[in-house]
């Protein structure tokens, strides 16, 4: 694959003079086929990157394209679930489906919508569901319009834990078939871990880590020994107890494996070092380096 | 749909395992025991990601691992199907062996070995036995 689903140069975003900025000088780009964990603490300003990325914000400064054009352009090609699902309360599921039948003409696929439509009261209407169905109802939209690129900010945040497994699965049976590239966000990271190849950490309206997950974590290693120089190697958290020092640190060249115990960190130790180390610098993997402009007009 | 996959895989998280490794691992199983033959075909991608909630890639990754190994190869359109079994159809067919291994297991136990002494010793032998073997 080589085209980019995202690609981000200088993006920000102000909501107004008093709330600084959501987002601030973030770049990144996401080749298209992956899926993407969208992780960071709350106010990180993953839902703000979402909203640019779906076309429903209007950037303050730098640019968003999205499956190689402006996100207005790509909407036909895009799905987005916002975090509150908004649905029509005065509908039925049934005209729901109907209506997202009718607006997607082109692509929609009904056998898709209805395999996680399925088990809703079809004759319900949307405001007496529960949290969970509507998510459901709204996942189906998204699924319906066989989109190319899906934008579903904490998708799973409100489904217990036996339907959360089914619409991921549904969600990954959708990617192997048709190749969708997925972008989730969440705060909970071990719901993506095994469902996500791929990462962006943002915090403070910056990316703070993206790339391949495997690449990412592959170059970091935690190390534990007796307390010493960790140098030339990047420290991005480090504690000292008696004689023994751990440290999660980003490789610069080959490790010493005779003065330390080195093992590879999980996604989860990753991400919580680098958030309780604001300082550690960003680390992005090559395909996940935003082109500079230049590069982009000519190719 | 076509005839369904012998087998299906189950996904642990918390192993320390790689995914991809535990399906290459649990493939291989099941072809020593015999509940994979030459022919079966392997679930799809689709079918795999589908139950177990897992990235797609991850399936592929294992996939490729075990056609690099020649256990497995990928018909395009059709899916991927095994090519051999693993190890000697002794380890299924031969009921001496097992029952001489049974006999011993007992004899170790009775001597007031605990299972993890048995499996020590076991892995042991086991590991002087084929030291320098390629495949080992």
């Amino acid at each position: 694959m080589t085209g980019a689903a995202i690609e981000a140069n200088g993006l920000g975003m102000a909501y107004g003079r008093r709330r600084g900025r959501a987002l601030s000088d973030c770049s990144f780009r996401l080749p298209a086929g992956r899926i993407c964990a969208l992780v960071g603490p709350n106010g990180a300003g993953k839902s703000t990157l979402l909203a640019l990325a779906a076309g429903l914000l209007r950037p303050t400064e730098g640019s968003v394209r999205v499956l190689g054009s402006t996100p207005a352009e790509a909407r036909a090609r895009i799905a987005y679930v916002a975090q509150d699902k908004p649905l029509y309360p005065q509908l039925t599921v049934a005209d729901t489906l109907w209506a997202g039948a009718e607006l997607n003409p082109a692509t929609w696929d009904r056998a898709a919508a209805d395999r996680v439509a399925g088990p809703l009261p079809q004759d319900a209407k949307v405001r007496t569901l529960s949290g969970g169905q509507r998510t459901r109802l709204a996942l189906a939209l998204a699924l319906g319009k066989r989109p190319e690129l899906m934008l579903l900010d904490e998708p799973m945040a409100d489904l217990d834990p036996l339907v959360r497994h089914q619409l991921m699965g549904v969600l990954m049976a959708e990617a192997a078939e048709h190749g969708t590239t997925i972008v989730m966000s969440s705060h909970i990271l071990t719901e993506l871990e095994g469902a996500c190849d791929y990462l962006l950490l943002v915090e403070g309206g910056r990316v703070r880590l993206g790339g391949e997950s495997e690449d990412i974590l592959a170059a970091h290693a935690v190390l534990t020994g007796q307390v010493r120089d960790l140098a030339p190697h990047t420290v991005v958290e480090s504690r000292t107890t008696g004689r023994q020092l751990t440290a999660l640190v980003r490789k610069e060249g080959p490790l010493d494996d005779t003065a330390w115990d080195v093992t590879e960190p999980s996604l989860e130790e990753l991400l919580l070092a680098h958030l309780r180390s604001p300082e550690a610098p960003a680390l992005l993997t090559p395909s996940a380096r935003a082109r500079a402009r230049e590069e982009v007009v000519a190719a | 749909m076509a005839e369904s996959a012998a087998v299906e895989f189950r996904i642990d998280r918390r192993s320390g395992v790689a995914t991809y490794l535990q399906i290459v691992q649990q493939t291989k199983q099941a072809l020593r025991l015999g509940v994979l033959e030459p022919g079966d075909r392997l679930p799809t991608a689709r079918e795999v990601v589908e139950a177990t909630a897992i990235n797609p890639n991850t399936v592929l990754k294992a996939y490729r691992e075990l056609e690099r190994e020649g256990l497995v190869e990928a018909r395009r359109g059709l899916g991927t199907f095994v090519r051999r079994t693993l190890g000697s159809a002794a380890v299924t067919t031969d009921p001496p062996l097992r029952a001489e291994l049974a006999e011993w297991t007992r004899r170790a136990r009775a001597a007031g070995l605990d299972k993890d002494d048995v499996s020590a010793l076991f892995t042991d032998v086991l590991d002087s036995t084929f030291k320098g073997d390629p495949h080992s």
